[in-house]
């Protein structure tokens, strides 16, 4: 394909569910970084399912020590590279939502603040997947996870998710984006432009995930765009602070089509859907996509 | 070449090794492609989350695990699901 | 031949830099803090070429430590009490890694009640975690065994990393003098690293930090089992190649006076300083009490224990508790050895020692009532 560096760095034979969002976050960014690139990875799925002793999916240099720590042994590899004179080698981190904005928030944001020369992708499936559903920071409002479940007193999380590409940008990192899996070319855009920004850099990456959102493995691609298209997840850039949107959806379409395609969602009445649509709708105005 | 290669610390010096791991046993449906309708674009391949769909179009059933994202995303319906 | 009077912080660094880690990743805690200052000062000042990492936390300083490690460069960082006992998962990752990572504590007492002072409750606490704990007795010491650990750690057969334990403020704060050794036969004594069984080459790709499942776990460990327990040979045998080029010498343990006694004290550390003491002055009295230093508590040397203590009784100083058990060192020795064992518990959070607490574990043991005793409590 035009453009596309035709090798597979995350060989088949993990151990991903079918339809897994996260494998097509992580296959595209390293198509776009190419194999001068060591990867780090927090625990989480994408951990789990592609190194499988004596197995590993990895078919460039990898390493993982545990769940919060990923941005600080990145860090370390980036002391050893530039020990070793190897300073144009791509460090890519990949953490989950989880590993990124809870666990993690503490070694990453070190890592940001030092200017460590890394790529921070975080694949962002709203909730501790691996270990079963569970809420993180990055749930959304109102959606139901098995610590946050919805029911007689309870419409599931009652919070929105925690904003962490701004967190990342209040840091002074020099490139920030978001990207979903659903926009592939968007996406790798933003992870080449992360590999030749000097410095560190971060990504947000919105990976719909089957398992964890209740819809039918197929519609992983479909549900990103839903997101995309309805401005429940917004693409764009921060060069230096400076944001720009890069996708522009043709149509705004009402946040309900893509509440109503997911299971979590699916206790949700008028009025918290309402609550959603309107915080949406800020959210588009802010970012100049409505007026 | 890795037999003789100590490894300790369960590291695993074997790249790519989980492809001894065939997940195409996971599959109760199967992507068929239409070569006279497929038309080349590369959607398939590139949201192929087991990157397991050739440059030619053609799924690599040893680990298709039968999502059928390929299915469902490709814009001129070369692709359909199967019953295994 | 170049003495200096310096701290055991410093003789710890001075070794530091003649060892040349390509990466100090380090954050601060007391006492520790002047280890990893002095080392800020030889980057500042173009005497050390090593990355120095100014990480956000211990358990960062840690897995950066793993991460320059894992990448194939010799790698040091230092801590202390709760700094060690903060990075407690990446120390048992980087054994079970087996990443030859040099780390420097500086014992001192664990929360709660908060105390800055030293005991050796810390890295007694991570006694499990796989790594091989050298206890130091002096400044001396201390600098030599940082160029001992990094050559055994270091060794492709062992790969195992080593934690070089000096008593907080005891001696990371009192001054010495140590005889250094020239930038050459540091050189010598211990090359370059070059890595051979975990490293991030994208020539030769590899994955570390696998997850190894319910069939292979118990394999790996026991694996890790195995080279702890071979590295006594490799202690032993580079405390001795470091006796000939230097003139000291060191092993898995130091038996003083203990040859003929009717009791051997047990312990680790500076507080072995005052039992030498006490015991010139005991056998000038006629009585024949001796000393064994453990110095290796991981791999602990039960062979050499065993062999070491004779028929003689026993009393084992901790300054640890394991609660309701008494100290650590106390119950591996009284596991190892067949002989009558007493265990002392002292020291706790800084309190002071004195050469009469000595003579009264000297005493207690000539006429044992209690297993186990806390020397120095107050009323």
């Amino acid at each position: 394909m035009k453009g596309v560096d035709e090798k597979e760095y995350l060989a088949p034979g993990h151990r991903a569910c079918a339809g897994c969002g996260a494998t097509i976050a992580a296959r595209l960014a390293l198509k776009a970084l190419g194999e001068n690139t060591i990867a780090v990875s927090a625990t989480g799925c994408l951990e789990v399912i592609t190194t499988p002793y004596p197995e590993t999916a990895w078919e460039i240099p990898w390493i993982h020590v545990a769940f919060e720590n990923a941005s600080a042994v990145a860090s370390g590899v980036e002391g050893a590279l530039k020990a070793q004179g190897k300073e144009d080698t791509n460090i890519v981190v990949f953490g989950g939502d989880g590993g990124t904005t809870d666990i993690g928030m503490q070694s990453l944001s070190g890592a940001m603040e030092r200017g460590q020369n890394i790529i921070y992708i975080c694949y962002d499936n709203e909730a501790y997947m691996n270990t079963g559903i569970q809420r993180s920071s990055s749930t959304p409002y109102g959606a139901s996870t098995t610590t946050s479940p919805a029911g007689k007193e309870s419409f599931g999380e009652d919070k929105f998710k925690k904003n962490m590409a701004a967190i990342m940008v209040a840091h002074g990192v020099p490139y920030v984006a978001t990207a979903c899996i659903s926009h592939p070319q968007d996406l790798m855009a933003k992870v080449k432009k992360a590999a030749e920004t000097p410095g560190p850099a971060y990504i947000h990456v919105l990976q719909p995930c089957a398992t964890g959102w209740g819809y039918s493995p197929d519609k992983t691609v479909k549900l990103g765009k839903l997101a995309v298209d309805t401005h429940m997840w917004l693409l764009y850039e921060a060069v230096n602070g400076q944001i720009e949107v890069t996708v522009k959806p043709s149509q705004k379409l009402p946040v309900e089509e893509y509440l109503k395609a997911q299971k979590r969602f699916r206790h949700l009445d008028e009025e918290h859907i309402e609550i959603i649509q309107k915080f949406v709708d800020g959210q588009s105005k802010q970012f100049g996509l409505t007026e | 070449m890795v037999k003789n290669m100590k490894s300790i610390g369960a590291a695993v010096r074997d790249p790519g090794s989980t492809r001894r791991n065939k997940t195409g046993s996971w599959r109760t449906f199967k992507p068929v492609a239409d070569k006279e309708k497929c038309i080349g674009c590369g959607i398939c391949y590139l949201y192929c989350p087991d990157g397991c769909i050739t440059l030619e179009y053609d799924p690599d059933y040893d680990y298709c695990k039968g999502c059928g994202i390929c299915a469902e995303e490709c814009p001129v319906k070369a692709i359909t699901m199967e019953r295994e | 031949m170049v003495v200096k009077v310096i701290s055991s912080a410093e003789a710890i660094s001075e070794a530091v830099k003649l060892a040349r880690p390509a990466v100090i990743p380090v954050y601060p805690i007391t006492p520790q803090t002047k280890i990893s200052e002095k080392l800020a000062d030889y980057v500042a000042d173009g005497e050390l070429d090593s990355q120095y990492i100014r990480v956000e936390s211990e358990h960062s300083a840690m897995s950066a430590a793993i991460g320059a490690s894992g990448a194939g460069v010799r790698v040091f960082t230092a801590t202390s009490s709760q700094g060690l006992a903060y990075m407690h998962e990446p120390v048992f990752a980087a054994a079970g890694m087996r990443l030859p990572i040099v780390m420097a504590n500086a014992n001192r007492a664990l929360s709660a009640p908060i105390n800055i002072w030293n005991d050796q409750q810390d890295s007694i606490s991570e006694r499990d975690s796989g790594w091989i704990q050298l206890f130091c007795e002096t400044g001396q010491e201390a600098f030599d065994t940082v160029l001992q650990a990094y050559k055994i750690a270091e060794n492709p057969e062992i790969c195992v990393p080593v934690m070089v334990c000096v008593d907080g403020f005891i001696l990371t704060h009192t001054v010495d003098p140590v005889e250094l050794i020239t930038q050459e036969e540091a050189n010598e004594f211990l090359p370059p690293f070059e890595a051979v069984n975990a490293y991030l080459r994208t020539e030769d790709p590899m994955s570390l930090g696998t997850l190894a499942d319910p069939d292979h776990y118990l394999e790996i460990r026991y694996e890790l089992e195995q080279a702890i327990n071979d590295s006594k040979a490799l202690i032993e045998e580079v405390g001795k190649e470091y006796g000939d080029k230097f003139g000291r010498y060191y092993g898995l343990i130091e038996e003083y006076k203990s040859e003929d006694a009717d009791i051997i004290l047990v312990a680790m550390g500076s507080i072995c300083g005052t039992i030498k003491d006490v015991i010139d002055e005991q056998r000038e009295a006629g009585k024949k009490i001796g000393l064994i230093r453990v110095r290796s508590f991981r791999p602990f040397p039960k062979e050499a224990l065993k062999e070491a203590v004779k028929d003689a009784k026993l009393a084992v100083l901790d300054k640890d508790i394991s609660f309701s058990v008494g100290g650590a060192l106390y119950s591996d020795v009284k596991s190892s050895v067949d002989n009558e064992t007493y265990g002392y518990v002292l020291g706790l959070g800084g309190r002071d020692i004195t050469p009469k607490d000595i003579e009264d574990i000297i005493t207690k043991t000539e006429n044992p009532t209690k297993d186990v005793e806390w020397i120095g409590l107050r009323e």
